[in-house]
């Protein structure tokens, strides 16, 4: 159960080696969770950041590109832990857009795996959450997605995708005690993203575990990190294309 | 039909599918088809946090048991069904020359949900709380039984007018202050306080600091009544009141002739929308402690209010929670032994830097065998904080370890954040609690978010 001050007993990390996912459970841990499980691509081991006294950390296997497993993957962690109080949707892959553009069939399995995969471990999760009537689920979104940028549009659209599936699904729930919240950072240096330029108003990991905690404690729907980027998006969203696509590049 | 339930701090919601039974009957069909999540009594949503809701599964809303009220004035006692509002009792009794032997702050309670958290008023130092007084109460458990259990020992008829079957003084008292968990009450019969008028007789002071009020609190007066408003960002000034039943004697010649009427409650007004954001803030509540403090008197003597007014002087403005705005309250309550006056001088110096409206400080008596029962002998001190207030969690955290090292412990229907090994260590009567649920509901078929937060029925220790 959420708390009235926003701490929860138990957490599911889908993309169970995010850098990003990893911070959010941390801190969600130091807030008083004591049950943990963490999806990932033939499962994954106890994380060192990870420590607290009672504290229980399971592993499971997790594929973003099967989707038949996705029910499964939901139903075991509700067997290890009981009540999902927290999901944190976190997986994605960045890519390489020349490299896309490039092949075409890397582009869509990558897409498959940042859009439809959501889709279906998502949904699954959601059903969850509304027949236990509690629970927040949290999407990792991007201002990658707010508006897509020429740059990166492949992964961007999947974003753009995902974002609004997740406003979606949050309208869905709304009512039945379980919540969505949108995450959406800006530049984040992690495993993903430390090889490219860093972009303006940058935010660690620690960061955006803040926001999400934030989101939990006050219940809103969206949060940014750094939260500076809620106007500035709201900027630049208006644009025209031309001063956009030079501003973007 | 699938509601959002919240408690009176509003924070937390979950959603329940909601069934209103009217008779035990009802209550006992509910219960055996209650799903995998199972099902918990609500009654009228008083407790602040998440005592009363069941996510996910069925919650019975206990409102709709009523019937008769039915007074028996050879033994002063008084049965009624669990969902009659503690208020509308006491305004039943009244006309009798009875009133109830405990009133907790409001009178939106139900019965049911008053027996289950055994609630204390302010005469708790001279009366215990209200399952002191419980002579027998029906509880419907999920089997599917209607069971009357009574608080056994001595001074207790073995046969109560509806045939009391005295036998399961475990399960009384694990059902009082039990929150919900053991069944559904659907009936109870309480002792009642005889008295000559529907007024009390109230003398009032304001005290100029915490020692002032604790010293004034202290001394034996006599008053079966007493509780100060503390400001605790004030420094823990006071209006302390202490009070009495009224005498026929002490009311005015008017008055003596119908000295029952006049006591009830006057119609309430209500809050009519949720205040904005950040309107609970150091300014507005110290600028409300302020006004209240200099608008009592300084001390007055023998001041003749009626009982309604006395007891319950929030009840005339409805969903004033409302006020909390959109992010709600947490209301922290939590009693302190004799001689821990120092740890209750540090809470209240902590909660003294956050905004906090006008807190409530009492002296506690004797406690009940309840093993979930919050009330022991000492110092009870209760204050609604905001729950959106940056530091929150730390600060209780906090707070509760000072409670927990002087020996005291925290309020389950207040409660919406606490630490299940807090709460393990602060009732060490859980096991045995746990056994006697485990034996009335095997299946765990009572279930609220509490206590899946705080792990209340978590399977009993092995011996
Ligand atoms: C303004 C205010 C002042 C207050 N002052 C005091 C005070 O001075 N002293 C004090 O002790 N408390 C006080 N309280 C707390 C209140 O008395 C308790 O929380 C009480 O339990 C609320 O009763 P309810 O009918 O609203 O029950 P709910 O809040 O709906 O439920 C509370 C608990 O009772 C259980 N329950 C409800 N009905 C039944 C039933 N029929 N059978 C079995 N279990 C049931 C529920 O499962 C739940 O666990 C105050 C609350 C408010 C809002
Ligand atoms: N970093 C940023 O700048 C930034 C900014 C905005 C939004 N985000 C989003 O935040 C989330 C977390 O990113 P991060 O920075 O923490 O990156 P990360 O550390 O690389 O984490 C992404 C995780 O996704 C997993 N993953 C990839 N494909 C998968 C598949 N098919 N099945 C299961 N798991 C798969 C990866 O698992 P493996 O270990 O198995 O590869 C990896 O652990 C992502 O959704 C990302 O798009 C990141």
């Amino acid at each position: 159960m959420r708390d009235a001050v926003g701490s929860v007993r138990s957490v599911l990390l889908l993309g169970g080696r995010s850098e990003i996912g990893l911070a959010v459970v941390e801190r969600l841990v130091r807030e008083g969770a004591r049950e943990v499980v963490l999806a990932a691509r033939g499962g994954t081991e106890l994380p060192g950041v990870l420590d607290a006294p009672g504290l229980q950390v399971h592993s499971l296997e997790f594929d973003a590109s099967l989707p038949e497993t996705h029910a499964d993957t939901v139903a075991r962690a509700v067997e290890l832990v009981g009540d999902l109080d927290v999901v944190v949707d976190a997986f994605g892959v960045l890519g390489d857009q020349a490299a896309y553009e490039a092949d075409p069939v890397a582009a869509a399995r990558d897409s498959a795996v940042n859009y439809t995969g959501h889709v279906s471990v998502d949904l699954a999760a959601a059903a969850r959450l509304r027949e236990q009537g509690h629970g927040t689920l949290v999407v990792l979104s991007s201002i990658a997605g707010v508006r897509t940028r020429r740059f990166n549009f492949v992964y961007g659209s999947a974003k753009a995708g995902l974002d609004g599936f997740a406003q979606g699904l949050g309208d869905a729930l709304h009512g039945s005690g379980a919540r969505v919240l949108v995450v959406r950072p800006g530049y984040v240096p992690t495993q993903m993203s430390r090889h490219v330029d860093p972009a303006p108003f940058p935010a660690t990991p620690a960061q955006v575990a803040a926001a999400v905690a934030r989101g939990l404690r006050t219940g809103a729907h969206t949060v940014w990190a750094p939260p500076v980027l809620r106007p500035l998006f709201t900027v630049l969203r208006t644009l025209p294309r031309p001063l956009w696509r030079r501003l973007s590049r | 039909m699938t509601v959002l339930l919240s408690g009176w701090g509003r924070t937390a919601p979950s959603a329940a599918r909601v069934v209103r039974p009217r008779d035990a009957a009802q209550v006992a069909q509910v219960l055996a088809g209650a799903g995998p999540r199972g099902a918990l009594p609500r009654g009228l949503g008083r407790s602040y946090g998440d005592a009363a809701q069941d996510a996910g599964g069925t919650v019975l809303d206990c409102t709709g048991l009523t019937g008769p009220v039915r007074f028996d004035a050879a033994r002063g006692e008084v049965t009624a069904a669990a969902g009659v509002p503690l208020g509308r009792l006491a305004d039943a009794l009244l006309p009798h020359g009875h009133v109830l032997p405990v009133v907790p702050g409001t009178g939106y309670v139900t019965l049911g949900g008053a027996i289950a958290a055994d609630v204390h008023g302010k005469n708790h130092h001279a009366d215990s709380s209200l399952g002191a007084h419980v002579r027998s109460l029906a509880l419907v458990t999920p089997d599917g039984a209607v069971r009357l259990v009574g608080p056994g020992g001595a001074g207790r008829p073995e046969d109560g007018p509806d045939g009391v079957t005295d036998d399961d003084p475990e399960l009384f008292w694990a059902t009082v202050g039990g929150m919900g968990l053991t069944g559904v009450v659907t009936g109870a019969t309480l002792a009642t306080l005889p008295v000559e008028t529907a007024f009390a007789r109230v003398d009032t002071d304001r005290t100029a600091d915490l020692d002032a009020t604790l010293d004034l609190l202290s001394r034996e007066s006599g008053h079966r009544y007493s509780v100060a408003w503390i400001d605790l960002p004030g420094g823990g000034r006071s209006v302390v009141s202490r009070a009495d039943h009224a005498h026929v004697g002490d009311l005015s010649l008017a008055a003596r002739r119908a000295p029952l009427r006049g006591g009830a409650a006057g119609p309430a007004a209500t809050v009519p929308f949720t205040a904005p954001a950040g309107l609970f803030n150091r300014w507005t509540v110290g600028a409300f402690n302020r006004a209240y403090y200099h608008r009592a008197p300084r001390r007055r003597r023998g001041q003749i209010q009626p009982l309604a007014a006395f007891f319950h002087p929030l009840d005339g403005l409805r969903a004033w929670n409302r006020a909390y705005g959109p992010a709600g309250a947490v209301q922290y309550q939590c009693v302190v032994p004799p001689g821990e006056e120092d740890t209750l001088r540090a809470v209240a110096a902590e909660l003294a830097r956050v905004p906090t409206f006008l807190g409530v400080l009492k002296r506690m008596g004797e406690s009940t065998p309840g093993p979930l029962s919050f009330p022991r002998p000492g110092w009870t001190l209760a204050v609604d904080v905001p729950a959106d207030l940056p530091g929150l969690r730390e600060l209780l955290d906090r707070l509760d370890r000072r409670v927990l090292e002087a020996g005291g412990r925290l309020y389950l229907a207040k409660d919406a954040r606490a630490r299940p090994g807090t709460i393990r260590a602060m009732y060490p009567g859980l096991p045995d609690w746990r056994r006697t649920c485990a034996r009335a509901d095997p299946d765990g078929v009572m279930v609220s978010d509490l206590a899946r937060r705080l792990g209340l029925r978590a399977r009993p220790e092995k011996e």
